[in-house]
């Protein structure tokens, strides 16, 4: 479903990404972990558009989207729950997943939508009305990955959604991207730098180094890694 | 004492109904680039020259002095303000949204200035003051000592509509949400699958009908049109969307209305008359000083 070939991003002078390729197949929760600054955002907000990459091919759903402009991307069915959350905390939670329909077409079906949002995430529900500013860090994770699902993606990445957030949340949140993983087929790209979390809810993952990818394998594969297990999973 | 009041009161609720159509303009622009667009006032301008030019042709076909004439006239130019608008953007700030805002604001300087000065040339509009046509048939209305220009009361209902549409426009419609959703986040806004650029030549284009239509009401009101007209009256605007609260619409509008109370009822005074813009500009200092963000402006906070 999406294919990124030898990726190259640079910031102004400074290669962020030298030549990174992945694959996400249809149905998987494929997971990018590594450290700070390694580049994983980045690889996220290049499939996005929202950077534009030197060189490289980004295969989605047979296209390349390498260099489109990120609003093209989205409605291609390729969202993306960003990092920090982003919610627009002036607009009200309704207003907000409205938002992640901004390109559809089929208003008829949006209510029904919001039922699924609302059916994973309760506690959205009864904010509805209120402004997305007013949520607390854990609520607005939930907004964020609710109002990509608006989109009706055939493909969600999710950017650090532990970051910042009550680990009983961040638990919750993370058995919600398994539930719409298998009740809705989604494929998911996970970044994640709680790299324990992250394999145990994936498929496969990627071991991303300073701009390069390092090691792949199998999430099972990655967590018995000693290497992996030495620098991301604390050590045993 | 009270047709005093009364007269002020109406005099400078239509003042102050320009000044927030012009303030508008400023705070929508400020909402989605965070910058001021200095040439706004001078797009202002360009809507009074506009209408000067197409009212003969317009009337010929339409009446002197009928309300369609007005109409078409105060649309038209809108349109052409809009268009000129969004070309401004396309082609003096766009190339820059990458640039630190001062880069921005020294070019909305020179675009502004820019257009002041090619519009006093001979071959463009002349720096001479042209005497503006008259638009609607004016009477005066005289309730008791009050005399009221049927202009004015033309210019406030307009102003009134003008402002609800606004607030309609980006409180109920999707390019409106669109607009908030920029205003506060262009990546996120773009995420969802908003064309960035579109809503901002939107804006442009809205903010400067807008501006169009205060240029024509402010025009109607002044002796005559000149291409530094537009200074006054922009730099008035300027601080009604500053005073209540930049980015804020409903700030804009109501800094608008204390701006052109607060001149008017100082012009108004016997004796302080020349310091009228004194006492006006002291007591939005005293305001700000109190109220740093504004009338209605307040300092948002996103919790972590």
């Amino acid at each position: 479903m999406l294919e990124v070939r030898d990726l190259h991003v640079n910031y102004g002078a400074i290669s962020a990404l030298h030549g990174i390729s992945l694959d996400v197949k249809q149905g998987e929760i494929v997971t990018l972990i590594g450290a700070n600054g390694a580049g994983k955002s980045t690889t996220l907000r290049a499939i996005s558009g929202l950077v534009k990459p030197r060189a490289g091919v980004i295969n989605f759903d047979g296209q390349n989207i390498a260099g489109v402009a990120p609003h093209v991307i989205v409605g291609r069915g390729l969202a993306q729950s960003p990092e920090g959350r982003m919610v627009f905390a002036n607009l009200s939670v309704l207003e907000n997943l409205r938002m992640g329909a901004y390109r559809r077409k089929d208003t008829a079906n949006f209510a029904k939508d919001f039922d699924y949002v609302f059916s994973i995430f309760p506690r959205l529900k009864e904010r509805e009305q209120q402004t997305a500013g007013t949520l607390s860090g854990g609520e607005q994770q939930m907004l964020a990955i609710g109002r990509a699902l608006m989109s009706k993606p055939k493909c969600l990445m999710l950017d650090e959604p532990s970051l910042g957030i009550a680990p009983i949340l961040v638990q919750t949140i993370f058995e919600k991207i398994v539930e719409i993983n298998r009740e809705l087929g989604l494929t998911i790209l996970l970044v994640e730098q709680n790299a324990n979390l992250a394999l145990e809810v994936s498929h496969r993952g990627y071991v991303l180094e300073t701009g390069r990818i390092t090691l792949s394998d199998t999430a099972e594969a990655l967590r018995g890694n000693p290497e992996v297990q030495e620098c991301y999973l604390g050590g045993e | 004492m009270t047709d005093w009041f009364l007269q002020q009161l109406i005099n400078g609720l239509a003042l102050g109904a320009i000044y927030a159509l012009i303030a508008l303009g400023y705070t929508m622009v400020y909402g989605v680039l965070r910058f001021i667009n200095f040439a706004h006032s001078d797009v202002m301008m360009l809507g009074a020259f506009a209408a000067f030019y197409l009212t003969p042709p317009v009337a010929g076909m339409l009446g002197e002095q009928s309300v369609w004439t007005a109409l078409v006239v105060i649309l038209l130019s809108a349109a052409i303000c809009a268009v000129i608008g969004m070309t401004i953007e396309f082609l003096a700030y766009r190339p820059l949204r990458k640039r630190p805002r001062l880069t921005v604001l020294i070019t909305a300087i020179g675009v502004s200035l820019f257009i002041e000065f090619t519009g006093q040339h001979e071959k463009v509009f002349g720096a001479a003051t042209k005497s503006f046509p008259k638009l609607l048939p004016s009477r005066d209305i005289v309730i008791g000592a009050l005399h009221l220009s049927s202009n004015d009361i033309v210019v406030l209902v307009l102003t009134a509509v003008l402002l609800a549409a606004m607030w309609f426009i980006v409180q109920r419609t999707k390019i409106g949400m669109a607009m908030r959703a920029v205003s506060y986040n262009e990546q996120a806004a773009a995420l969802m699958g908003v064309n960035v650029n579109g809503i901002i030549s939107f804006t442009f284009g809205l903010g400067s009908a807008l501006a169009a239509v205060a240029g024509i009401f402010y025009a109607m009101r002044a002796p005559g049109i000149d291409p530094l007209m537009g200074i006054q009256p922009g730099l008035r605007a300027f601080i009604a969307a500053v005073l209540g609260g930049i980015g804020n619409l409903p700030g804009a509008a109501l800094g608008g209305i204390v701006l052109g109370l607060l001149e008017t009822f100082f012009g108004g005074m016997p004796g302080l008359s020349n310091y009228r813009d004194g006492i006006a500009f002291a007591i939005l200092i005293l305001i700000l000083l109190f109220r740093p963000a504004g009338l209605l402006g307040k300092l948002q906070t996103e919790k972590v």
